[in-house]
């Protein structure tokens, strides 16, 4: 079954890129869809009669060369089970809002068939996306990894007559390589120590490996922190992480649907996955994980700030995946996978939301995607205004605090956003990562809000006559938007005891054994405590003996469990004097702090910083090898050399004028005789 | 079948022989029959390898179906194939029917170019199976002279320069080269390659012109080889005939120099370097291996500024095989697999690559980056194809480029982390200049007045293509079929090595005592 879920989507590529000349465009588009809603229905079964015991299915032998052995092959697990669901239910949903979505593009001609190229590329892209989250080994991975990022590129460069789409999809790749590079040499280092890629033989070597060390460049280190860094890496260019996130608003340049699914729900989520994957050795990297945490708490706040100031709708949506994926970061890197797996969840089904909402408004803008022409949407496309409603109420995280029912009640943002929260404070006493988050929280309450208002509230801006042929999308857009809404309504609450509940419930979910703590008594009302005991490998996420933070994260002061709720109203309160009761208030306040202002709306100028230190020296460096090492250096040099040596020769060669191909064949003549000479002389080869 | 090696390598020159006997005229006709004999004898070659194929024997790390009969002046003829040179006589069979097929449109002196090719791949499998040094001088040496015919005749305008600087090149390696196999007969009695690879040179250290030769003859005769064979390969910095070679070369001749003639470099190094002198090699490697490191940044930087297209796949192929020569000097099972995998996955890569250029030059009759863009609105297939092996050439997992780079990375990490960080600094680069060379040519709006009518490729440039695509794809997703064949003759080889040198540590520790 799951071998089918994998091959499905890459069926469908390959029946619908290259048949649809056979078989119609239509018909080429309905296949790659029900291949995909085929796969989303297995992927639900699969993750459903899960029990929680890993099982590994071998398909191919892949690459062999000595003690280095990669097969295709695919490890069942809880974490592979959830990113199966996460994957083919919002991809097949993105399959199926494609036909509205993409039914007309002004980008293209008429005539021209762009549509089953769209699909095949998204089809493959949910190929690539399952044999990352399925391999078994670190290589298979690496597959997936550049294979989603081959996708990426593809469709962020879907409108390849757009110069500014083009330059979107290389630097996605390149940005991308950057952090790949920081994979493979991960991965080289992993083999070095533990002569294996498997994950199975790696996770037992882990504990083992705890104060072993490594020569890496000029110093000796810890290895598994080098290595667990070296990891992250190739998480941060695939979350977007800060320092490698600039491509990810750029990205924004593809179609929306392929936001949606790519940009916000899957791929930029696999570094999450990647870490969690890794947790065996996560846990015996203590330095290693206090940088993941760091990096993503300041993610998550950098990433706010730009989203607070940006006007175009997609663009703001971007900023706040690059921040939620901060928040996923710090569950992570503070040892509470299950957490950040959480969030990685419900993000994909609100945030896919968020994104074919936006995908609507713009569809019903005809294109328009700058939210200053936007306003008063909300009579013209009313069910788009409601999802994108309950999509805003999910990520900034609304919900009844103190609450418990056995369950808390909210939407799923509130559930799982809270739980990293509580994490943070726990994992880091309420230090740096929970005040950032905190922050954020403020920060995304009031960027979604202020999405929200500039839309669908106020008076109608821009373009009148785009207004007034505002439309509501059709049903192949919507229901995609109410199947997700369920999602972004319900996962918290649902899954709450499974991810973030006590560690028997997590231990059970995951499939990882677990005991009773022994300092249990210890306050905390007589309530039993248990630890995660399986050893690495063992289930699907490992946790070492002295990891307690999903314990502590539920003993956390109310204050601290109330902290986001706080940031949350304060962001909305904020949002709504500034955009409902005073509009004028904005652009008053972009004056007032002008540099400030344009610090943010020009994303912290990472892009004309990179530019200045990156791309133009390296272009200038690549001219100057160019010109000066291979033209003057290399080739002045031989040249210098030739004009001694050549006519000497042809001297030597007498009246050979017949050219170079003479001299060459007469030298190369002259001295086969001298061997043979030589040969015969010395008596023969006997 | 006593002599299939025999038979394989000369059956080109007997279709090159019956082209210069029998073949009269220049019409149409007379052209188009030699392209059919040419293309019949390059495919009959092919059929033939795959008997050797079929009969090689994985298991076996010795030289197979050996063939020794005396020759002029008591010199042995001798011919052999093990798990090392069989891919390599593979690949040239396999790509000589598509590089014939690909200057169908020539119209110039066919006849003689078909011979040219005919001859070039008698003496490139000669090259592989010899097993004897004066008969490996010969085919290695003689190689030369079709190619250089191949540029200097059908080339581009400004073929002399190229030529000459190919002369200058190869022939201060050639010459060295010699100097050493004399010495080596001098010393070992002998020319036969099977004696020579388990006979020691001598490593006492000495010192010529008050400098101290660690390692002794071993390490000068070692520097002789590498000289002819870093020219070849080419390595930087001695790499810079190839951009102009390529550049003036016809697309046909770029993609057997390509394809196969770098490769006869690697193959030296794994024939001649690693195992007749280990000791030479041990102490030369550190400097190849920053040779190689070097070459990879260097190469790819230049590649990112190229204006024109051939240049820029040049200097990417002079990137890639910076790769080879790291894996070899690493020296254990990944990084040598790696290499032999990356030369041949890049005979099919850079091959692909020089193909497409040919296909556009062929409509535009320009190499110019800058003459194109938007290519994709006319030529969504060749679109297609040139993004599949742009893929390729980056090493994209799936395909066969990831399979040796991976390996050839895996194994310098085990040996020299600076090195190895420095070489996969180049998976960024080669993104870098490969996609934006994709984005000027193919992607963008088509405005160039002359690309208006330009025409996607026709029925025979696809079915040259086809078996690129399927090994290219096939070798990513399993390669164990190269895997399979190399790696007992690989493990035979690291362990000779180590055990070489061993011997040489126990020695030079019992001298020192």
């Amino acid at each position: 079954m799951e071998t089918i879920i994998l091959f499905a989507p890459l069926v469908g590529a390959i029946l619908c890129g290259f048949g649809w000349k056979v078989f119609g465009e239509k018909a080429a588009q309905w296949t790659a869809t029900g291949l995909l809603f085929v796969s989303a229905f297995l992927s639900w079964i699969v993750f459903l009669t899960f029990d929680g015991t890993t099982e590994n299915i071998q398909i191919l032998r892949w690459i062999e060369s000595g003690t280095l052995s990669a097969d295709w092959a695919i490890r069942m697990d809880r974490l592979t089970a959830i990113m199966l669901i996460v994957i083919t239910t919002v991809s097949a949903l993105v399959h199926l809002y494609s036909f509205g979505y993409m039914a007309h593009d002004h980008n293209f001609k008429e005539s021209e068939s762009y549509r089953p190229r769209f699909f095949a590329y998204l089809s493959f892209f949910t190929f690539a996306m399952l044999m990352l989250v399925t391999a078994d080994n670190l290589v298979q991975m690496f597959f997936g990894w550049e294979g989603v990022g081959l996708a990426s590129y593809l469709l962020i460069g879907f409108y390849f007559r757009k110069p500014s789409a083009n330059a979107a999809a290389i630097k996605a790749f390149v940005v991308n390589r950057v952090g790949d590079f920081g994979f493979a040499l991960g991965i080289f280092a992993l083999y070095l120590v533990t002569d294996s890629i498997r994950f199975e033989d790696i996770f037992a070597a882990m504990p083992g490996l705890q104060d072993h060390t490594i020569t890496f460049l000029w110093a000796d280190w810890n290895t598994l922190n080098l290595i667990a860094v070296l990891l992250f890496i190739g998480a941060m260019g695939k979350s977007a992480q800060l320092f490698l996130h600039t491509w990810l608003p750029d990205a924004m340049e593809g179609p929306t649907p392929v936001s949606a699914l790519i940009h916000a729900a899957t791929m930029v989520t696999a570094g999450v996955f990647l870490i969690c994957r890794m947790s065996p050795l996560m846990e015996y990297a203590p330095q290693a994980t206090a940088f993941i945490v760091f990096i993503g708490a300041t993610t998550a706040f950098f990433a706010a700030t730009v989203g607070l100031v940006q006007n175009d709708i997609k663009r703001v949506i971007a900023y706040s995946t690059c921040s939620q994926l901060g928040y996923m970061f710090v569950a992570a890197g503070l040892g509470v996978y299950s957490v950040a797996m959480f969030h990685l969840l419900t993000h994909a089904f609100f945030k896919a939301m968020l994104f074919l909402g936006a995908g609507s408004v713009i569809h019903a803008m005809h294109h328009e995607q700058d939210m200053r022409n936007y306003g008063g949407l909300r009579h013209k496309i009313p069910k788009t205004f409601w999802m994108m409603m309950i999509g805003t109420l999910a990520i900034t995280g609304v919900g009844i605090p103190l609450l418990y029912v056995g369950f808390p009640i909210g939407f799923a943002g509130f559930v799982s956003k809270d739980a990293i929260i509580e994490s943070a404070y726990a994992g880091t006493a309420g230090g740096y990562a929970f005040w950032m988050l905190v922050i954020a929280a403020l920060m995304t309450s009031f960027y979604s809000w202020r999405l929200m208002f500039m839309t669908f509230y106020g008076t109608p801006r821009g373009d009148a006559h785009t207004h007034d042929n505002a439309h509501e999308s059709p049903n192949s857009m919507l229901v995609p938007l109410y199947v997700l809404a369920i999602g972004a309504v319900f996962s918290g609450m649902v899954w709450y005891g499974a991810f973030f509940g006590s560690n028997d419930k997590v231990g059970k979910f995951f499939g990882v054994p677990y005991a009773a703590a022994e300092a249990a008594a210890e306050g905390d009302h007589g309530k039993l405590h248990y630890n995660l005991v399986g050893a690495p490998g063992e289930g699907a996420i490992h946790n070492s003996p002295d990891n307690h933070v999903l314990n502590d994260a539920h003993a956390v002061p109310v204050w601290v469990k109330l902290s986001p709720f706080v940031a949350m109203l304060a962001g909305l309160a904020l949002a709504y004097q500034m955009y409902i009761r005073r509009p004028d208030l904005p652009g008053k306040l972009a004056r007032q702090q002008a540099p400030l202002y344009n610090f943010l709306l020009n994303k912290w100028y990472f892009d004309e910083l990179y530019h200045f230190i990156f791309v133009k020296p390296a272009l200038a460096l690549g001219r100057f090898l160019w010109k000066q090492g291979d033209s003057r250096l290399i080739d002045g040099g031989i040249n210098g050399l030739a004009m001694g040596i050549i006519p000497f020769f042809t001297r030597l060669a007498g009246r050979a004028q017949s050219g170079y191909v003479f001299t060459y064949a007469l030298a190369m003549v002259l001295g086969i005789a001298a061997l043979l000479t030589w040969v015969t002389l010395t008596g023969g080869a006997n | 079948m006593g002599n299939i090696l025999s038979l394989t390598t000369f059956i080109p020159m007997l279709g090159a022989v019956i082209l210069a006997l029998f073949l009269r005229g220049d019409d149409v006709a007379a052209q188009t029959n030699a392209k059919w004999v040419a293309l019949v004898t390059t495919v009959v070659t092919f059929i033939c390898s795959i008997f050797i194929l079929a009969n090689f024997d994985p298991a076996n790390t010795g030289f197979q179906m050996v063939e020794s009969r005396p020759w002029l002046l008591g010199l042995q003829y001798k011919m052999g194939v093990d798990g090392i040179s069989i891919l390599f006589v593979m690949l040239t069979t396999f790509l000589m029917p598509l590089v014939i097929a690909a200057c169908w449109n020539v119209t110039t002196r066919v006849k003689e170019y078909m011979i040219a090719f005919l001859v070039l791949e008698t003496l490139m499998l000669g090259v592989f199976l010899a097993l004897d040094l004066v008969l490996f001088y010969l085919f290695f040496e003689a190689g030369l002279i079709p190619m250089f015919l191949i540029i200097g005749i059908w080339g581009g305008k400004n073929r002399i320069y190229a030529s000459f600087k190919f002369f200058l090149y190869t022939f201060l390696g050639s010459v060295l080269m010699l100097v050493a196999m004399v010495a080596m007969f001098a010393d070992a009695g002998t020319t036969d390659i099977p004696t020579l690879m388990t006979h020691s040179f001598g490593t006492e250290n000495f010192s010529v012109l008050g400098i101290q030769i660690v390692g002794g003859m071993q390490t000068l005769l070692w520097l002789a080889f590498f000289a002819s064979f870093a020219v070849k390969l080419p390595m930087w910095p001695v790499h810079t005939w190839l951009p102009d070679a390529h550049v003036q070369a016809p697309t046909a001749g770029s993609v057997v120099l390509a394809s196969i003639m770098l490769k006869m470099g690697g193959y030296g190094l794994l024939r001649f370097s690693l195992p007749m002198f280990p000791v030479g090699s041990e102490v030369m490697g550190p400097l190849v291996l920053w040779m190689s490191a070097i070459a990879i940044v260097y190469t790819s930087f230049v590649a990112l500024v190229q204006e024109d297209m051939k240049k820029l796949i040049a200097y990417s192929s002079v990137a890639h095989m910076g790769y080879v020569t790291m894996g070899i000097f690493a020296v254990n099972q990944q990084g040598i697999d790696g290499a032999i995998f990356q030369m041949i996955s890049h005979g099919f890569i850079a091959g692909a690559l020089f193909l497409c250029v040919g296909v556009i030059y062929d409509r535009m009759h320009t190499r110019e980056i800058d003459a194109y863009g938007g290519l994709v609105n006319r030529m969504p297939a060749y679109a297609l194809i040139f993004m599949f092996f742009t893929m390729a050439n980056v090493g994209l997992p799936g395909t066969s480029g990831f399979v040796g780079e991976f390996l050839t990375l895996v194994g310098i990490f085990q040996v020299n982390t600076w090195v190895a960080v420095v070489a996969t600094s180049g998976v960024i680069l080669s993104a870098s200049y490969a996609l934006w060379l994709y984005r000027r040519v193919v992607l963008g709006d088509l405005i160039k007045e002359s690309l208006k009518t330009i025409k996607d490729m026709s029925g025979r440039e696809k079915l040259i293509f086809a078996p690129l695509v399927a090994m290219t794809l096939i070798l990513g997703v399993y390669p164990a079929l190269v895997l399979d064949i190399i790696g007992p003759s690989v493990t035979a080889l690291v362990g000779n090595y180590d055990t070489a040198l061993a011997t040489f540590d126990a020695a030079t520790q019992f001298a020192s005592q």
